[in-house]
């Protein structure tokens, strides 16, 4: 399927590895920008369907800490943060990350490259899990309760089960 | 197919977890209790619950009674792969109109300098 948006493809890699790429129609700083600057975090990563990223806080450099909450349609509260480990500008970004409510065992460490071809860049995030069994849990199993927070496309399944 | 019963099956931690492990190999009910901490009944009660859900059957040996993953309610319920994508894919959208917005921006800002270029 090839949609105007882009395809979000989602591998698993290894035993304990998660690979999400994208592409998006812009240079590649500007992607980084957008990743990186809480102001324009908090108008894309993970506000949709009623959630909002409430607090963002990000300090981009080797060492630095991030932490996001996010904010429910019923008040829900759910935070995540971690440490950058390694810090390439509009190239790189290596960060450990846990959620508040651990929902998988251990501390997870996710690289983001950015890689730009005539005007367009590649994000590939690559998720390294502590264990294969963590991430087939996350791969296998209703993982997104952690994650996927819009739950519109369920509902609906459920929806459309219990009218039948 | 009852998807209900599948994502009733799937509510629960301990039987995702279960799921989990049968993912790796089947398993006897001995097997599945050692590294739940729980008691042979409790497990059991839990794969008669993913058992009706089609979610997992016996295997052939029938001293062993094993218990083993199906895939084709699996494949299904791999629709929750399918939310990880979306949430991605969700979050990337907004990032598009954000990044649409941004190069917008900058192509306004560098406009004029064009034009005072060109009148000269």
């Amino acid at each position: 399927m090839n949609t105007m948006s882009g395809n979000v493809q989602v591998t698993a890699r290894g035993d304990n590895e998660i690979v999400v790429t994208r592409a998006f129609n812009a240079p590649r700083a500007l992607v980084y920008e957008a990743m990186t600057k809480p102001a324009l975090l908090k108008r894309w990563l993970g506000v949709f369907g009623g959630w909002s990223l409430d607090e963002c806080e990000v300090d981009a450099r080797m060492g630095g800490r991030y932490r996001y909450v996010w904010k429910g349609p019923n008040g829900e509260r759910m935070g995540m943060g971690g440490t950058y480990r390694e810090v390439v500008p509009g190239e790189r970004l290596v960060a450990t990350e846990q959620f508040d409510e651990a929902w998988y065992p251990g501390e997870a460490v996710s690289t983001t490259s950015f890689t730009e071809r005539d005007g367009r860049t590649t994000l590939a995030m690559t998720i390294v899990y502590s264990s294969k069994e963590t991430r087939d849990a996350v791969l296998k199993t209703p993982m997104a309760e952690g994650m996927s927070k819009g739950y519109d496309a369920l509902d609906a399944l459920l929806a459309s089960q219990q009218a039948k | 197919m009852n998807l209900d019963a599948t994502f009733a099956a799937l509510a629960d931690p301990t039987r995702r977890a279960i799921l989990a492990r049968l993912a790796s190999g089947e398993a006897s009910v001995a097997e599945l209790s050692e590294p739940f901490d729980m008691s042979q009944p409790a497990i059991s009660k839990h794969l008669k619950v993913l058992e009706k859900a089609g979610l997992i059957s016996r295997g052939v040996d029938a001293q062993r009674r094993p218990r083993k993953l199906e895939a084709a309610p699996l494949a299904e319920a791999n629709e929750w792969l399918e939310r990880y994508r979306e949430y991605w894919e969700r979050s990337y959208m907004q990032l598009d109109v954000l990044l649409e917005e941004m190069q917008g921006l900058r192509k306004k800002k560098r406009a004029p300098a064009r034009r005072k270029g060109q009148q000269k």
